[in-house]
């Protein structure tokens, strides 16, 4: 039986950091840039008024975006714990929030390794071809063997399965490293390789012929779109997405940064160079689409796509038709696995995080139980005849009753009811050089709110209106409603589970120590 | 490529780009407060 906390009890482990400011920067910015920066923004873009699309863009980044990444940075850096303990320290009532952006990263973290699966599968096609000159019925058929109709099979597809054992063994071995020898470590040798070859890529587009055609569709603008609310709601949408705000990513993330470090100052350099990134993106995407559009004799508009449709069937094609076409796909489906992968360990190490504060497991133990747990998920369900449907399916209902819906909450429940904005805003300026005073809390508290209000209305009428997908209703019910009310349930379940005795809710010198200098400095 | 579209494409990489520069910039100036830091090594080091 273990006894009662006291002073004699052997110290915990130390908080693990980041050795360095610019290992955090790089971090958060592997995990921000992801597959939604190549495949989604492009055509975001593009349909919500081409190069007019930047004003929306610019405006939800600088009113919503960026606020909201320094409320995740605030609460995680001030209160230096996963995002259920950073929460349960701001106050005892707001550690439910943490736990549901921690069951909303397991399953996110379950399906986003799967799309990695096929990208690392498709680098290594690029060299063959395999797809022929049919990309779409190769992709669904022929790789994915997709089943008829949407339901539960166990029949396994080997093409997916291997690969995707293949990359929760890497991610595996990453977070087991921990945060400097794995996380910060792999972020500084693939970010910078994700850089190089995407360069290299948007530069072959560029040279293809039509690459013109294709970047005058993304950058004409239409300025009408400026007066449509949709346009507007679609900026926001994509900021908070893209971002990776809003669920226990950046919290998590600044937790491991040292005390005194410029929050503001380096979030900055994340969200531009997030957005930079993305401007990138637009640009390789649609020049290549111009080519594409030229070589069918089509007009832009008739080969524009995104997501899944992009990745697998427009680029596939576009490799088997231009020079040297074997490399743009490697650079291409590189790109995604690189991206994926940056992406995917930081969705984990917030469950990681959080189950090593509330049991107060060592890392090691704490890495390995949660990812064979989310991998043995993520491999039992997703590579199957049936798994392409689970995964679209998931994905829509955890991004808009997951993410969108857990964002509104969060942001209401700090700024409305617990009134926390002055405290997170004092710890942001006591060392940032940027200062979020208050025009900041009237954003987190007013734009960020409303904004999020209109995206899960939204997105609540068109789900409700018709079966998502027109799957079937029990499957829709299940896996969309089912799962997304399943996580807050589950998240009140967990709160409800007392912490360990050597949890660092109960026994913590270390944050106790960061508490009592705090009240000197701000002592008069 | 038409001059408006040239047009937007420079003004989106100039304030995207441009911004990320002054971002930089600002953190270059304000570098890490290594003194108040005394270098910890992780324990699995």
């Amino acid at each position: 039986m273990s006894g009662p906390t006291s002073p004699g009890q052997a110290a915990p482990a130390k908080r693990e950091t980041f050795s360095s400011r610019r290992l955090f920067i790089l971090s958060a910015i592997g995990s921000a840039v992801g597959l939604g920066n190549i495949w989604r923004f492009p055509y975001i873009a593009y349909d919500n008024g081409g190069g007019a699309f930047l004003i929306p863009y610019l405006v939800a980044l600088l009113t919503a975006g960026i606020p909201l990444l320094f409320l995740d940075y605030a609460v995680g850096h001030k209160f230096r714990g996963s995002a259920p303990l950073a929460y349960r320290r701001l106050h005892r009532a707001a550690e439910p929030l943490g736990w549901w952006q921690v069951l909303v990263c397991f399953v996110i973290a379950a399906y986003y390794a799967v799309i990695i699966a096929w990208s690392l599968m498709y680098t290594i096609f690029s060299f063959t071809e395999a797809w022929g000159d049919d990309a779409e019925g190769y992709f669904f058929g022929n790789f994915l063997a997709v089943a008829e109709a949407p339901g539960i099979g166990f029949t396994y597809v080997p093409s997916v399965f291997f690969p995707l054992l293949l990359v929760w063994v890497t991610v595996i071995i990453i977070m087991v490293a921990g945060i400097r020898k794995g996380i910060s470590r792999a972020n500084s040798i693939l970010l910078p390789l994700l850089m190089v070859m995407f360069l290299l890529l948007v530069v072959q587009s560029l040279f293809l012929p039509g690459a013109a055609e294709g970047l005058n569709a993304f950058f004409t603008p239409d300025w009408a779109a400026l007066a449509d609310p949709s346009v507007w709601a679609a900026a926001y949408g994509h900021i908070f997405f893209s971002l990776s705000v809003g669920y226990g990513i950046m919290v998590t993330y600044s937790s491991y940064l040292k005390r005194r470090t410029d929050l503001t100052g380096s979030g900055m350099v994340v969200a531009f160079s997030n957005s930079g990134f993305e401007i990138l993106a637009g640009i390789g995407v649609f020049a290549a689409l111009g080519f594409m559009a030229q070589a069918a004799g089509t007009g832009v508009n008739d080969v524009v796509t995104q997501g899944i449709g992009l990745a697998f069937v427009a680029f596939p094609t576009i490799v088997s038709q231009a020079p040297f076409g074997g490399l743009m796909g490697v650079l291409f489906f590189g790109s995604l696995v690189f991206a994926g992968i940056t992406s995917l360990i930081s969705v984990l190490e917030v469950i990681v995080a959080a189950v090593q504060d509330k049991l107060g497991w060592g890392r090691v133990k704490a890495s390995v139980v949660v990812s064979v747990l989310v991998a043995a998920v993520s491999l039992g369900l997703f590579p199957t005849a049936t798994g392409l449907y689970l995964l679209d399916t998931s994905d829509a209902f955890v991004n808009s009753f997951g993410i969108t819906l857990g964002a509104l909450v969060t942001v209401v429940v700090l700024a409305w009811f617990l009134r926390k904005l002055p405290l997170l805003s004092a710890h942001l300026n006591r060392v940032s050089t940027i200062r979020m005073g208050r025009v900041w809390i009237v954003l987190v508290a007013g734009v960020v709110p409303l904004a999020l209000i209109y995206m899960v209305a939204n997105e609540f009428i068109s789900k409700i209106s018709t079966t998502y997908e027109g799957y079937p209703e029990w499957f829709v019910g299940l896996f969309g409603w089912g799962m997304a009310g399943a996580l807050v349930v589950l998240a009140l379940v967990l709160t409800a589970i007392p912490w360990s005795r050597s949890s660092k809710a109960h026994y913590d010198p270390e944050y106790d120590e960061v508490v009592k200098e705090d009240a000197q400095e701000t002592a008069p | 490529m038409t001059p408006i579209a040239i047009t937007m494409m420079i003004i989106a990489i100039l304030t995207v780009w441009g911004g990320l520069a002054l971002a930089m910039v600002n953190l270059k100036r304000h570098p890490e407060d290594e003194g108040a830091l005394p270098e910890e090594h992780a324990p699995e080091l």
